[in-house]
């Protein structure tokens, strides 16, 4: 197990390489920053004054190893456009996402893998057909649509839920927190369901087509031929195994989720960290872009060797011989 | 985002009882946050145009857009080279401070500070010396008939406070740390600050202590940035916000059916141009051996293959003003007889294109924005088919803003489009310094297809000296009579500006696309 966890480290450091080199080649495609830092009237003299002063006349090799010698230390610089340093409007927008993410991926699960169970175990049903029908428009339907649909069903004609923005948000040291508020709670509710929808969908699908799956099975033949009750069977067998690809795609979703919460944020104004992302690219403020990428990276990878680690917890043949696999 | 905001309006056809405005506090949103408190580390002029409810300049404009006294109250030219400005009494910072002659100094040398962003907001100011507690020298180096028009956008802070939270240097991304001022204030303005979230919502409160008597009966603004369209449009409508700009163009008119909320329009300083480039050759033309468009009868020809009424009622709905020269009215330099557009002739054109060698026409590159100007990709769609007719085949390239202005300013372009409103000056001589001039250190920053023109390049200069505002306005409208006669750059309109409010919220557009909340009352 050891030797996996080292293994799969030294994966994660070549990767989080690999999209620094990506991101780092990326940002001469985003446009001049200069011509958006300097008002209109600026000087041709003071344009290219400030990009020799920005490093941005270097040569690439040099201008590669100060980006990358700056993200080992964890040093992003200051933002072009807020002025401020980029840690700190991570920092300040993190919670926002975080929060964000995981009341849309609770949902998720709450929703998706009940009525995925229950549509394997009633295949034929009226209720698991209509289920099916309702996933396939969740699935087909873009998400800023379900975003713009959510607004206006629910703040402009019912008025109930505020269509912008994270309502009062509680400090709490560095972190902030709308979980405290009336006003916080009411405003994830929309932003976590446009969220989530597609992955409510995803799950439910997945762990119905798993659960039929293993309920054709042998082992399942031998565990009713034992005369185990059906809750058993379903339960402590079935449903059991059907968790492996479970994880494994919910895991990754996570990831996703963290990354596409992009689109959200920028239709609900959630002042989260795609937003930030959104801006800097218009303003091709390259600090703050480098940071995220990073920052996303970091947490894709850091997610898949959580879910490695979960299979050792689910699966007893891993722990086995796991050093094989 | 663009299919988005569409989707958004083909949904969103609602109309909802409104919710009056709490109290005097008004709602507002922009599509973009303000980048930073300091009014020094920044030159957006969203940022620069909601900073001026915090912090003051010397001299501001008033609603019709005049140069008015505010912390300076008089002032007068000691020498062309010297002007001398008297302070306002017994004007108090937020946090109490007294506003002296210290505070105008050290500001303004925080302004023009070698590393300070703004300083190409005031070129000619050399030194701000203090003469008493209330008096100040401001010391140039050359004459500088605009000088109040910049001293507009350049805010007053507190020399104590900045001392106190080391912010006497201007905020500086070179230097790796955060300066006090970017998320904390303290100015003279209207209105103070009470808590910032960025992206999120800034709150000010009004400031009791105002110098100026308020026009307004605001206790509190509300500011909450929202970036979809769409969005901000529907927060409008569900009674969560009092006050929106900009108001998409296409959701016009479902706003204008919505109960209780309206929309407020005018035409905006930004006139929209296209760019021609003067080098030998192009980059994406068949023609070689020259440059079609050195040739006058050739820009004569685009510009009048395009039918900007068409475009008028077509893609701007009727809400552009068609612009025969390059500054919008309200403009010093501005000549209404010179506004004229020869109405579009594509059998004139035709001729011309002939005369010049060219019948069948010749291919051209066209470089478009699509998220900086109202409907910008539209436009340059248009006129790419409009000339198609002529025969004229412009490979249309519309990328986002940030590399269009790259490719465009490095000279990469063959046609490109443009929009400039003049700020912060004000004036025609914002266009021929900085596209007309023949380009050099100093001039023709936003020039790179290299128009050069000998008698534009004096008339510019001679203006930079003159002191008499008539001689110097009759120089800049000749200068722009000379551009069009030799159609320098290809104008097309005046964007339009609109705003939306709710009933009840009276306020009016400004042309330079800034609210100035002063002067807003809302009903009880």
């Amino acid at each position: 197990m050891f030797a996996f966890i080292l293994r799969r480290l030294l994966q994660s450091v070549m990767v989080m390489l690999a999209v620094a080199l990506i991101s780092f080649f990326m940002f001469r495609f985003v446009g001049d920053p200069v011509n958006s830092m300097l008002p209109e009237n600026a000087s041709t003299e003071d344009r290219l004054k400030l990009r020799v002063q920005l490093g941005l006349d270097d040569p690439v090799a040099t201008q590669f190893w100060n980006f990358v010698s700056g993200t080992v230390q964890g040093e992003f610089g200051i933002s072009y456009r807020n002025k401020r340093p980029v840690n700190d409007l991570i920092a300040e927008r993190l919670p926002a996402t975080i929060e964000l993410v995981f009341v849309a991926a609770l949902f998720a699960l709450a929703v998706g893998v009940p009525t995925g169970v229950y549509s394997a175990l009633h295949r034929r049903g009226i209720a698991s057909n209509l289920l099916q029908v309702l996933s396939l428009i969740g699935i087909s339907v873009p998400t800023f649509v379900t975003g713009i649909l959510l607004i206006l069903v629910f703040s402009v004609w019912l008025n109930w839920l505020p269509s912008f923005g994270r309502g009062d948000v509680v400090k709490i040291g560095w972190w902030t927190t709308g979980f405290m508020t009336i006003s916080g709670i009411k405003s994830l509710i929309l932003p976590a369901a446009m969220l989530g929808l597609f992955q409510v969908t995803l799950i439910m699908r997945l762990v119905r087509s798993e659960m039929l799956e293993i309920l054709r099975s042998d082992f399942i033949r031998f565990a009713r031929a034992r005369g185990l009750t059906d809750r058993a069977v379903h339960f402590g067998h079935a449903f059991r195994n059907t968790l492996m690809p479970v994880i494994t795609i919910v895991g990754l979703q996570l990831g996703s989720m963290f990354a596409f919460a992009i689109i959200t944020e920028t239709v609900f104004q959630w002042p989260g960290m795609g937003l930030l992302f959104i801006q800097a690219v218009n303003f091709a403020d390259i600090p703050v872009m480098s940071a995220y990428l990073i920052l996303v990276a970091f947490v894709f990878v850091l997610i898949n060797m959580i879910v490695d680690l979960l299979y050792f917890v689910v699966d007893p043949r891993l722990s086995a011989n796991g050093e094989r696999t | 985002m663009k299919i988005l905001s569409k989707i958004g309006i083909a949904l969103v056809v609602v109309c909802l009882g409104s919710t009056m405005a709490t109290g005097k506090t008004l709602r507002m949103s922009d599509s973009t946050d303000i980048a930073a408190m300091d009014p020094h580390s920044m030159t957006e002029s969203n940022t620069i145009g909601f900073l001026h409810h915090v912090y003051e300049p010397l001299v501001r404009y008033n609603d019709q857009l005049k140069v008015e006294p505010a912390l300076a109250a008089s002032w007068e030219v000691v020498d062309p080279l010297r002007w001398r400005f008297h302070l306002r009494e017994g004007v108090t910072f937020h946090n109490g401070n007294p506003f002296t002659a210290d505070d105008v100094v050290a500001s303004i040398m925080r302004a023009i500070d070698p590393a300070s962003p703004v300083k190409s907001n005031l070129p000619a100011v050399t030194v701000a010396e203090k003469v008493d507690d209330l008096t100040v020298d401001l010391v140039l180096n050359g004459t500088d008939p605009i000088l109040l028009n910049y001293l507009t956008n350049i805010y007053i802070l507190d020399k104590e406070w900045m001392t106190e939270h080391d912010a006497l240097a201007p905020a500086d991304v070179r230097k790796g740390k955060e300066n006090y001022a970017v998320a904390n204030s303290n100015g003279t303005g209207p209105f103070m600050l009470e808590s910032r979230q960025p992206d999120a919502k800034t709150i000010l409160t009004v400031n009791p202590g105002w110098w100026d008597t308020p026009k307004h009966n605001l206790t509190r603004i509300e500011f909450s940035p929202i970036g979809s369209d769409a969005t901000r449009v529907a927060a409008l409508l569900s009674g969560e916000l009092d006050f929106v700009f900009p108001a998409p163009l296409q959701d016009i008119d479902r706003i204008n059916r919505a109960d209780g909320v309206s929309v407020i329009t005018g035409p905006e300083l930004r006139t929209i141009m296209l760019g021609l480039n003067y080098s030998d050759q192009l980059h994406s033309s068949n023609v070689k051996d020259k440059n079609p468009l050195t040739d006058v009868r050739v820009r004569r020809a685009l510009s009048l293959a395009i039918n900007m009424d068409l475009i008028q009622e077509k893609v701007m709905r009727g809400m552009s003003r068609n612009a025969g020269i390059l500054v919008a009215p309200p403009v010093p330099g501005y000549d209404a007889e010179l506004d004229t557009r020869a109405p579009s002739d594509l059998d004139g054109a035709k001729k011309l294109l002939a005369e010049a060698g060219y019948p069948d026409g010749f291919e051209v590159g066209f470089d478009c924005p699509n998220d900086r100007y109202v409907n910008d990709e539209e436009i340059c769609q248009a006129v790419t088919a409009m000339w198609a007719r002529l025969g004229v085949k412009a490979q249309l390239t519309a990328q986002t803003k940030s590399k269009h202005f790259e490719k465009s300013l490095a000279g990469g372009s063959d046609i490109f489009m443009l929009g400039w409103a003049t700020l912060p000056m004000l004036d025609t001589y914002s266009v021929l310094s900085a596209l007309l001039h023949t380009p050099n250190d100093r001039m023709g920053a936003w020039n790179p297809g290299k128009y050069s023109n000998p008698e534009i390049d004096r008339l510019t200069e001679a203006a930079a000296g003159e002191l008499d505002s008539e001689k110097r306005t009759a120089m800049m409208t000749e200068a722009l009579a000379i551009a069009k006669d030799d159609v320098a750059m290809i104008p097309l309109h005046q964007q339009p500006l609109v705003w939306a409010i709710r009933d009840g919220v009276s306020m009016k557009v400004t042309p330079d696309n800034k609210p100035r909340l002063w002067y807003v009352n809302i009903a009880d």
